[in-house]
Parts: structure tokens; C-alpha cells; sequence
């Protein structure tokens, strides 16, 4: 266990320190006093765990490829831009452009987060990001989808409040995106299906909600109760006919 | 079906005295054209795009591909491709697509300005006999230098340099991803540039494991869709770019259209195989120069500090956006003109859009200068880089280096027919299709284009010997050696030279 003082560091210099203990092998690491420094855990890779107090500046864990980072409080923009693989664990609320490009792992918030949240995520069979929300998201949630996952749960909203912002999927054409509660189709991109969840779809959701109630110590079960709907890309080609040959 | 009433623009024709069936147009021809019917081989006009495999493959020199002389009627206004392209828009609503550069009758400065040249009062060089310094090297220069002199006696920098790219010569090959060309035809471009000491750009599609073996020549892209971006991708290559904007699609995005995403493009894209790649218009992380900073040192902090290149569409203000680019925190700004080509592009984005790299070079190359940050960042110029002399000019303008890209295409049998963003490549270029692609042996073609390099390599030289300079560094900025021929002054003013005469 090593305890970094972020007080007055800029985030080089507090990067420098996290690498430096990371290549030492250090499984846990706390960071006290953080206070905005940008980039933090920036292309990362290993499997420690750091645990941030305080609130971390822009791009936290951009790129990056296995560690864990738990934030106590909010968090600011940019969080895993193009992460690879690891878990981002956000105990408060979270800004916005999250998940941008992102390739694999988790993110978890568990308040709400801002605008184009999970867009162009990616994914493959074998590697595939997934975002859970806990609260609410703003405008352009999973725009231009590419794949992965995507879920939000509004776990202290009303039956039948809406979740998530205006063009809501918009430009999808891969991946899917779990809603529990209403969705109004009005408030969705042209290029997007709603449905129920099947069989396959109710795993990924158990699997995804498990995983996010273990880091902030929900019951999966309470979650699971309320039903979910299904967004999914309606073509794989949704600008196909816009040109011509 | 309803015949099309845009009359087919080529006319192939076969002489059947000549023709000895041997079906190779058949087999060559990417867009079907051809096809077997029992006695002769069919002609289906209408598809040919003038890419001339089939001439070239044909034995007996039977096949001619005509410009179809049957045009609508001559009009000033109304020239044959405004009616045509209104007549397939109304045939399918859709936005005519293109490849390649802009082909319309824009001016081209480059063929307006004169290299200067040694006569009686200062010597000119003879490169064959003299040394001659074409090595570049990108990146950030200090403003100032100081020097220690360490015990055994060597002088060295006192401060540490910031990471430079180290090129042979000024020239480059400009981003292609796999996915809008064959891995091939990237191989050809990695292959040469080791060979010339130079780099190649990987475009947004990733890097493909084949070309690992090439990491010292490659700078890695990073664009608005994230293809293939993880923590090796950027530690792969020798610097990253970020892309912002392309000369023949400024303030669009990308579009890789799905017939040129099979599972192999798709792996590496990470998206589902056959859906157009899209790489989405802005980067939704960047809508300020700050935003830009942030990504900029994203990439660097991620990287250990690589030279970050940003590539920009060269467009009105180019002056003031390079100059926040360099501000931002990049080592290099690379400048994308109006000319510049795409894989697929809108014809009415890439025809209308944009200013010519001329003036985008002599922009910012003057702006950096004034405000004393020109040290900063190299520049490098694309977009219609046609032969040595475009790019001797665009560094006496003001440029570091020179990206090209049609140009090495040319040499892997590429013949500007524009048709790239189908996927049918004939010459296994820009297509994915295993049939077609498998025509390029990356060695074979590799050669061609290493030979063009190093001929242009010489002919820098010349250029060089004939103003009676021996190092690039001396003709870098250097406007008075270069005369305008047929420019207005407003122009000349721009651009920052003489005209011919004074
Ligand atoms: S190979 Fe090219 S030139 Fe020949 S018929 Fe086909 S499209 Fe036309
Ligand atoms: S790369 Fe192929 S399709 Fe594109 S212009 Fe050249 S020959 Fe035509």
C-alpha cells in the first residue's frame, strides 16, 4: 500500500508518482488531496487499484489498459477517453464526453453524468466496454455507437421519469444500449430500434448490474426489478442511402 | 429497369480482329465491365471508370477506352458534369461521392512560381560531386541554445532537446488507413519509406500487426472515430497525429463506406463488419484550442512525450488556427490544402471547400514568424504535392516537409480515376476485395515507389546545386529565391514573393 500527496503537484509530476509506484509492483495505491490534476492514470497499465480523494481533473484514465480507479466523490470531463481495459468506480456524479471511443473495461458512476456520454464506444466478441450510470444522463448519450454496452438505471427516479437526455442513440450502429425505465421515442436518433430485452440481453444486463452493485455495495436483486428497454441500432448502414454511386 | 439518363462516361471498346479471347480484361476488371458471352466478351460500357487495368493487361493491345464522345451539347454554363450529376441526384437523392483530388480548373500557384537559380556572380553546386543536406527533422526547435563543454573536451546542448522525427529528405507519405487502401498497398508505402528513411502515416484504422516490423518509419493517427487507438498503437510509431480535418473534406468527417469494411478492417476498427465507418465530423472531446491542449497532452502523457502532429484542412483563417495549434502544445502542424485527396469525399465538400496549400503555407508560415513562435512547431504541407519542383516550392514558401500521397499511389498503378470510394480498385489500391488486393505484391511495387523517392531525392539536389545552396535548411522560408510568373499583386503579397522581372 503506498499514499501519495497530490497537494500541489502538477499532473505530471503526480503521474510520474503513480507510474513510479505501479512499475514497482504496488497493487494499492491512495491518492489524497487530489484536486483537478488532469490525465490522471493517462495510458496506465498493470492491474493496481488507486483509489483518488478528492476530485480528478479531465481525461482521468485516457487510454487507459487494466488498472482500477476508485473516486470517492465527483468526477470532471473526459473519463476514460479511448480506454482500453481497467474500471473507473465514480462515487458521486460524473461530467461529460465520457467513454469517448472507449475500447473495453468498465466504467461506473454512481450519480448522474452529463452530455455525449459512451459515444463511439467500440467492441468486439472478445474485448467490449461497458458504462453503467446510476443516475441520470444528459443530451447525446451512446451517439454514433459502435458497440459495447451501455446502461442506465435513474436508481432514485420515478416510475416512469426519463432518463436520459434529447438525441439519445443518435448515428448508432453497433452495440446496445439498456434503459430502466421509460423511453420516449421522440427524444431518440432516427437510427435507433426500441425493443424489450430477450434472454441474451437480461444476461448482459445481470452481469453488468452485478458488477456495478459490488463496487458501491447495492443489492443486484432490488435493481433487477424494475424492467429495462432496449436500444439497438435499427441499420448498420444508417447513412447508406444518403449517397450515391 | 429504368435506363440512366447520365450517358455513361467511357466508352470501352474491344477490336475483335485483334482480340484472342484469352478473358484477361474479364479477370482484371474490378467494376465488371466485361464478362464472357460464349463466343466474344460483353461489354457493359456504362460501369468502366477509365482506370485502364484492362488496357494494360490486354496482350494485343485490342482494348481502347474512349472519353464517350457523345456529350450533351457543348454549353459555357452548363458543362457535361453539372448536367450529369444532376441527372444521377435525381436518379437516386443521394450525394454524389468522389475519390482522389479535386479535378476542376482551380489555379495552381505552384505553376505560377519560378525557382531561382546561380548565374556568373555566385556559384552554383554540383550535387553529384558536393555534399548535399536534404535531412530533416520535425519537431520542436528551442528558441535558444546553450552549450557545456564536458570533460573529454566534446561540446554539447546544454538543455535538453525536445523529441525530434528524423527524415532522410523533407518528404513524406500523408495518412491512409487500412480500410480506405489495401494492407498492401500500406505495406509498399512502409516498406519504402525504411528503405528512403522516411515515414509513413497510418491513417485512422489502427495499426496492422504486419507492419510492426516498420514502427522506427510510422507515425500512428488518432481521429474522431478512435479506430484502433489503444496504449501500443500510440507508443508504436515514432509520433502521433491527431486529426482534425482533411484538404478534400474540410469540416467533415471520415466515411469509409461499408463495402470496404470486411472482417479483417472491422477487427481492427473494432466496429461490425460491413456498416460505414464513420468518423464523426468534429472530435466531440475538442471544440476549443484548450480542448485541443488537453488531447494533445492526453496523447503526450501517454506516450512519454512523442512530438504530437496535428493535421488540419487548410481553410480561410488557417493562419489564426495554426497559430493556436502550435499554442496548444503540437510539435508539428500539418497543413492539408484544398487539392489534397481522399478515399471518399461529398463532390460538392471536396470541389468548394478549402483554400490551395500555396496560400495555406505562406498563411502561417508568416503568422508563426510574427508572433516569434515559428520555432515551435515544423510545418508540414500536403494536398496536390506533384513532383520535386511542388516541393522544393513549398519549402521555399515556408514549409518543413512535404506529405504526398496520390503521388506514391501513381506508382502502384494508380491512374487518378477518382473511383476510390467503391472499393473496386483495379489495381488492388483502394479496395479490400482479397481478389483484387492480392494483385499488389507489396515488394514488387515497393521498388517502384523507393525508385521515385530517390529520384526525387536527386532532383532536390539539382534544385539545390542550381541556387547554389547545400543544405534544405537554406531554402527553408527562403521566398526570395522563388519569382511569381501571370500573379496578381494581391496574390504575390500573399504568398509573400516577387514577381519575375524584379
Ligand atoms: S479495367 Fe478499368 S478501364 Fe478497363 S473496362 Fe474495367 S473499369 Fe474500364
Ligand atoms: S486508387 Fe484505384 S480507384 Fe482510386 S483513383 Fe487510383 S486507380 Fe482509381
Amino acid at each position: 500500500m503506498t499514499e501519495i500527496n497530490a497537494k500541489g503537484l502538477r499532473f505530471k509530476e503526480l503521474n510520474e508518482k503513480i507510474r513510479a509506484a505501479v512499475a514497482k509492483g504496488e497493487k494499492e495505491i491512495t491518492v489524497k488531496g487530489v484536486n483537478g490534476q488532469y490525465y490522471i492514470g493517462d495510458g496506465l497499465r498493470g492491474t493496481a487499484t488507486i483509489a483518488l480523494d478528492g476530485v480528478p481533473g479531465n481525461d482521468l484514465a485516457a487510454f487507459m489498459d487494466g488498472p482500477t480507479i476508485v473516486i470517492s466523490g465527483n468526477a470532471q470531463d473526459n473519463i476514460g477517453n479511448t480506454m482500453n481495459s481497467g474500471r473507473v468506480v465514480v462515487k458521486g456524479s460524473a461530467g461529460d464526453v465520457l467513454g469517448y471511443g472507449m475500447r473495453g473495461g468498465r466504467i461506473h458512476v454512481l450519480g448522474d453524468v452529463g452530455y455525449r456520454v459512451g459515444i463511439h464506444m467500440k467492441g468486439l466478441k472478445k474485448q467490449s466496454p461497458t458504462i453503467v450510470v446510476g443516475g441520470k444522463a444528459g443530451d447525446f448519450f451512446g451517439e454514433y455507437m459502435a458497440g459495447g454496452v451501455l446502461i442506465l438505471l435513474g436508481l432514485n427516479e420515478k416510475d416512469g421519469a426519463t432518463l436520459a437526455g434529447d438525441y439519445l442513440g443518435t448515428g448508432m450502429h453497433g452495440g446496445a444500449i439498456y434503459i430502466r425505465g421509460a423511453v420516449d421515442k421522440g427524444f431518440c436518433g432516427a437510427e435507433v430500434g426500441i425493443t424489450e430485452p430477450d434472454a441474451e440481453d437480461l444476461a448482459t444486463i445481470k452481469e453488468a448490474v452485478g458488477e456495478f452493485c459490488k463496487d458501491f455495495g447495492l443489492k443486484p436483486e432490488e435493481v433487477m426489478k424494475k424492467p429495462f428497454k432496449k436500444l439497438y441500432p435499427a441499420s448498420l448502414r444508417p447513412y447508406g442511402n444518403l449517397y450515391a454511386y | 429497369m429504368f435506363k440512366s439518363l447520365a450517358p455513361p462516361e467511357y466508352l470501352a471498346t474491344i477490336d475483335t480482329v485483334k482480340c484472342i479471347r484469352c478473358k484477361r480484361c474479364i479477370l482484371n476488371c474490378g467494376w465488371g465491365v466485361y464478362s464472357w458471352g460464349g463466343d466474344k466478351v460483353l461489354i457493359a460500357t456504362s460501369k468502366c471508370v477509365k482506370c485502364l487495368r484492362c488496357y494494360h493487361y490486354c496482350p494485343e493491345e485490342a482494348i481502347q477506352i474512349h472519353d464517350n464522345p457523345t456529350r450533351f451539347k457543348a454549353n459555357a454554363c452548363w458543362g457535361y458534369n453539372n448536367i450529369r450529376n444532376i441527372k444521377r441526384q435525381a436518379e437516386s437523392g443521394g450525394i454524389p461521392l468522389t475519390g482522389m483530388g479535386s479535378d476542376l480548373p482551380y489555379p495552381i500557384l505552384f505553376d505560377n512560381l519560378l525557382i531561382d537559380a546561380c548565374q556568373v556572380t555566385n556559384p552554383s553546386i554540383d550535387p553529384l560531386r558536393e555534399p548535399m543536406e536534404l535531412r530533416t527533422y520535425l519537431g520542436k526547435k528551442p528558441s535558444s541554445v546553450s552549450f557545456v563543454d564536458d570533460k573529454d573536451g566534446h561540446v554539447r546542448l546544454k538543455e535538453k532537446m525536445p523529441p525530434q522525427i528524423k527524415l532522410s529528405m523533407p518528404v513524406m507519405f500523408s495518412p491512409m488507413s487500412f480500410g480506405s487502401i489495401s494492407l498492401n498497398a500500406q505495406k509498399v508505402l512502409a516498406i519504402a519509406a525504411k528503405e528512403c528513411g522516411i515515414v509513413m502515416n497510418t491513417g485512422e484504422g489502427g495499426l496492422h500487426e504486419d507492419l510492426f516490423p516498420y514502427r522506427e518509419n510510422i507515425i500512428v493517427q488518432v481521429a474522431s472515430g478512435r479506430f484502433g487507438v489503444n496504449p501500443d498503437y500510440l507508443n508504436a510509431g515514432v509520433a502521433v497525429e491527431i486529426k482534425i480535418g482533411q484538404g478534400a473534406k474540410p469540416g467533415i468527417g471520415g466515411h469509409l463506406p461499408g463495402e470496404k469494411i470486411p472482417l479483417e478492417v472491422a477487427r481492427a476498427r473494432m466496429i461490425p463488419v460491413g456498416t460505414d465507418a464513420l468518423s464523426p465530423a468534429p472530435q466531440h472531446d475538442i471544440y476549443s484550442i484548450e480542448d485541443l491542449r488537453q488531447l494533445i497532452y492526453a496523447i503526450k502523457e501517454a506516450t512519454n512525450y512523442k512530438p504530437v502532429s496535428v493535421k488540419i484542412a487548410a481553410v480561410h483563417n488557417v493562419a489564426a488556427i495554426a497559430s493556436g495549434i502550435v499554442r496548444a502544445g503540437a510539435d508539428i502542424v500539418y497543413l492539408d490544402g484544398f487539392r489534397g485527396g481522399t478515399g471518399a469525399a461529398p463532390t460538392i465538400i471536396r470541389d468548394h471547400l478549402g483554400i490551395p496549400i500555396e496560400h495555406a503555407i505562406a498563411a502561417v508560415d508568416d503568422r508563426l514568424r510574427q508572433e516569434g513562435i515559428r520555432n515551435e512547431a515544423s510545418i508540414i504541407a500536403a494536398g496536390g504535392i506533384r513532383s520535386s519542383a511542388d516541393a522544393a516550392k513549398a519549402i521555399a514558401l515556408g514549409a518543413d516537409a512535404v506529405a504526398i500521397a496520390t503521388t506514391a499511389l501513381i506508382t502502384m498503378g494508380c491512374t487518378v480515376c477518382g473511383k476510390c470510394y467503391t472499393g473496386n480498385c483495379s489495381w488492388g489500391i483502394t479496395t479490400q476485395r482479397p481478389e483484387l488486393t492480392a494483385r499488389l505484391d507489396p515488394e514488387v511495387y515497393a521498388e517502384r515507389l523507393i525508385n521515385l523517392v530517390h529520384a526525387w531525392e536527386h532532383e532536390l539536389k539539382e534544385i539545390l546545386g542550381a541556387l547554389g545552396i547545400n543544405a534544405i535548411e537554406s531554402l527553408r522560408g527562403n521566398r526570395e529565391r522563388l519569382r511569381g510568373v501571370g500573379l496578381d499583386t494581391q496574390t504575390l503579397d500573399i504568398l509573400g514573393v516577387k514577381p519575375a522581372g524584379r
